[in-house]
């Protein structure tokens, strides 16, 4: 779980506000790595959702339509696929540093409905070499370098914290 | 002794070259390996990519054609084996006698690997294989104990590789339709166990169930660590009493006979996880390759680094398997 | 076209049957049984190979003086050193033809006319070649393999005879663990021949009490029984020459004679099943694998 701060500080979070986030979010990750979805092959017009477990929001994102949105738990209906999980699992994932397998094995993230779906996206992400602290910091200017120590080091801090957690 | 590593991506591939294998197993996109998993496997622009970036680390390229050939379109296959020879793979791994016969005639110079789903599991077998089709190493089926690999290295007239880590076919390779029984896609043919599109979790109270087609595989309590929806290491009703019938949710882990295997003359040791994640990868050839080095410099012998290949275990467990004899 | 007639062969008793059941049973295969080949032998566990020792002689004989070929199976699973020895004697020997389990037999056959059995991956008629050219006649399909499959493959070595696996429980997979002592809390080396109580198979269910596998030694095969009863004109079509009828604890000899009733042309298939199943009481029936299904699927046509 994130420290409780952090998660006080998430949880308020206005659907549409979290909803633009995201939505931007995507859209440079795509930027950055235009083929990410491209291993998604048939699988690409599923909705995807993602349930931090740990935040009051779902996310449903479609990869065909590039878009992403944002709900409280449960909100989002007609999915093909929701992977759940603690959101630094969810990340660690995403960029590769965890092993979805073991993550699954070990009862820390759970899937339901369509496995398939679940797998390409694993795959497919994997390739991608996605690492959020470099993509999602700012490009350039000042704020680049800080921005992104922070987004390290929450990232590696956390991720620590998580697994000592359930070790 | 070789350490042979899987790689699912290229993203893997690069992953475990950077990490000290001294080979890279992977396949193409499609049935012609087994393990033909969605978002899986390389294109052959990607493997040609692989084939250079792993030539230029002074790494080999093993590429994995080790279905078994749909009758009516073995071009599918034949021209997996001409596109791996093109490519710059060093070898090929094959398990269809017609395929091997293929390559034999066609690529005579691209070193044949018989694959392990060929299921080939003692001297006579092998040599037949040596004698018909010139291969040149045997990747041996997970049903042999420790001195009957020894035995059966020492007299067979090719090499010898055996998987040391990760998934545990209890049966046979390549002789099992278990799988198919449940689902209608068999590993043999289609290059699949256990398929996603057939594999179902849900929650049943506080049970989390798993299904494969319209079976249920195993029920798992809260808390409980889990394993692949695979019908050889689910629960079962045998007479009243439920239990893992065939074998428990665990990992291959061999590492304890590396001297053994080293001793043995065995050529090449196999990490099994082209369906893993990059992370697997890493970390698994990390530690492995650590453990190896030690073995093979006649140093003291490395002691396990904290808990790296249990958690990434299947049911976070792991059993040294048919190398000891009383596994049977 | 001109289609020969199917052929029936009668599999390898796949269980550990006791000497006089084992006995009995083919002494009655011989005398009333509507098969033309008779596959004999051990092919599933070499521990067992002593059990039918003393009467594999006067079986082989009776099977043969009543007009039956009669072949020597050989086992599906070698690694032991007495495992191998075994598989060299049957292949040495000349007064019947082989089926071979697996191929380490080739050597010691030198080209010589043999059977290949169903646990040997056939999938295409590439593989059926180099076999034919290392003196196979006849080839027993693998009973995975869907009917597209085996039309494609019989049609393109119309010397080769093939069969089809169309009777019985099937054999899905085989093991060095034998599931079967270790589910008595027993292991391999020390198993008491406890799959001996069993000569239908152990059923094995899931956790919902749904029939699923059987355990038979370290066999495993399908809850379900197959049967290709309702697909013998296809098969004929397809280019197959026999069909295979595995033996279970049933009526064995009226399984035989309503699959040659159905080929003969004398009974339809709706009378077959339930014919069928009055011989085989027990069994829930299945032929998914020969339509691209789930092999527990039943397709009726």
């Amino acid at each position: 779980m994130l420290p409780f701060p952090i998660q006080k500080l998430l949880s308020p979070v206005p659907l549409p506000v979290a909803g633009r986030v995201a939505q931007a979010s995507l859209r440079r990750m795509l930027h950055l790595h235009p083929m990410l979805f491209d291993r998604l092959g048939e699988f690409a017009g599923r909705l995807i959702v993602f349930h931090p477990t740990d935040l009051d929001l779902e996310f449903g994102v479609n990869p065909r339509q590039r878009s992403v949105r944002a709900a409280r738990p449960g909100g989002i209906a007609g999915y093909d696929t929701r992977i759940s999980g603690p959101l630094v699992l969810l990340l660690g994932l995403a960029e590769g540093r965890l092993d979805g397998d073991a993550e699954f094995f070990g009862r820390q993230i759970t899937v339901e409905g369509d496995m398939e779906t679940a797998l390409a996206l694993r795959n497919a992400v994997e390739d991608a070499s996605l690492d959020f602290a470099t993509d999602l910091a700012p490009r350039r200017g000042p704020l680049r370098q800080p921005v992104w120590t922070v987004l390290d080091w929450a990232r590696t801090a956390l991720l620590a914290r998580e697994i000592a957690q359930w070790n | 002794m070789e350490l042979i590593c899987p790689a699912g991506t290229p993203a893997a591939f690069r992953d475990a070259v950077d990490v000290g294998a001294d080979a890279v197993y992977c396949g193409f996109r499609d049935e012609t390996n087994a393990r033909n998993f969605p978002g899986l496997n390389f294109s052959r622009d990607e493997l040609a990519e692989a084939v250079s970036y792993a030539r230029t680390h002074d790494v080999k390229t093993l590429v994995a054609i080790n279905t078994f050939m749909a009758a009516g379109r073995e071009a599918l296959w034949q021209s997996a084996v001409d596109d791996a020879a093109a490519l710059g793979a060093d070898a090929v791994i094959l398990a269809d006698l017609g395929l091997l016969a293929y390559a034999a005639e066609r690529h005579p110079d691209l070193r044949r690997h018989l694959s392990v789903q060929a299921g080939a599991a003692n001297v006579e077998h092998i040599e037949f294989l040596v004698e018909a089709f010139g291969i040149k190493r045997a990747v041996l089926p997970r049903v042999l104990t420790m001195s009957e690999v020894a035995a059966l290295t020492r007299q067979v007239r090719c090499e010898t590789e055996v998987f040391v880590y990760g998934g545990l076919c209890v049966m046979e390779e390549g002789r099992c339709s278990l799988s198919s029984y449940a689902t209608g896609k068999s590993p043999n043919m289609q290059g699949v166990c256990s398929p996603a599109s057939h594999v179902r979790y849900r929650q049943d109270g506080r049970e989390m169930v798993s299904e494969l087609g319209d079976f249920t595989i195993n029920r798992f309590p809260e808390g409980e660590a889990a394993g692949y929806p695979t019908i050889c290491k689910g629960r079962f009703v045998v007479a009243g009493e439920d239990g893992y019938i065939f074998e428990d949710p665990v990992s291959l882990d061999a590492l304890s006979h590396l001297g053994a295997l080293k001793a043995a003359g065995v050529a090449a040791l196999k990490i099994e996880g082209r369906q893993r994640g990059r992370s697997y990868v890493a970390q698994v050839v990390t530690e492995i390759r650590r453990q190896l080095d030690a073995v093979e410099n006649a140093e003291p012998a490395a002691s396990p680094l904290n808990d790296t290949l249990r958690l990434m275990s299947e049911g976070q467990r792991t059993t040294k398997g048919s190398y000891d004899k009383k596994w049977r | 076209m001109q289609h020969r007639r199917l052929g029936l062969t009668l599999g390898p008793v796949l269980y550990l049957w006791d000497e006089a059941r084992w006995r009995d049973f083919y002494f009655r295969v011989a005398d009333e049984a509507e098969v033309d080949t008779v596959v004999v032998g051990e092919t599933i566990c070499s521990k067992r190979e002593h059990f039918h020792a003393n009467v594999t002689t006067a079986v082989v004989d009776r099977l043969a003086a009543a007009g039956k070929t009669v072949r020597l199976a050989s086992l599906a699973l070698v690694t032991l050193e007495r495992e191998r020895k075994s598989v060299r004697r049957l292949a040495e020997q000349d007064a019947l033809e082989l089926e071979v389990g697996e191929l380490s037999a080739h050597a010691a056959l030198r080209g010589k006319p043999h059977s290949v059995g169903p646990l040997v991956n056939v999938y295409n008629a590439a593989t059926a070649q180099v076999l034919g050219a290392r003196g196979a006649v006849a080839i027993c399909l693998p009973a995975e393999l869907p009917m597209h499959s085996i039309a494609q493959i019989c049609q393109s070595m119309p010397a080769m005879r093939f069969e089809v696996f169309g009777f019985g429980r099937v054999p899905l997979a085989i093991s060095a663990r034998c599931a079967h002592a270790r589910f008595k809390g027993l292991t391999r080396d020390n198993c008491q021949f406890v799959c001996g109580d069993d000569p239908d198979g152990l059923p094995v269910d899931t956790l919902d009490g749904q029939p699923f596998l059987a355990l038979n030694g370290v066999q495993t095969v399908s809850s379900t029984c197959h049967a290709v009863i309702g697909d013998l004109g296809s098969l004929r079509n397809a280019g197959v020459d026999a069909i295979r009828l595995s033996p279970q604890v049933c009526d064995m000899v009226a399984v035989s004679r309503i699959f040659r009733a159905v080929i003969d042309g004398s009974l339809d298939a709706g009378d077959a099943w339930s014919r069928l199943g009055e011989a085989y009481p027990e069994a829930q029936f299945a032929n998914g694998f020969l339509h691209s299904r789930p092999g527990h699927h039943l397709v009726l046509q």
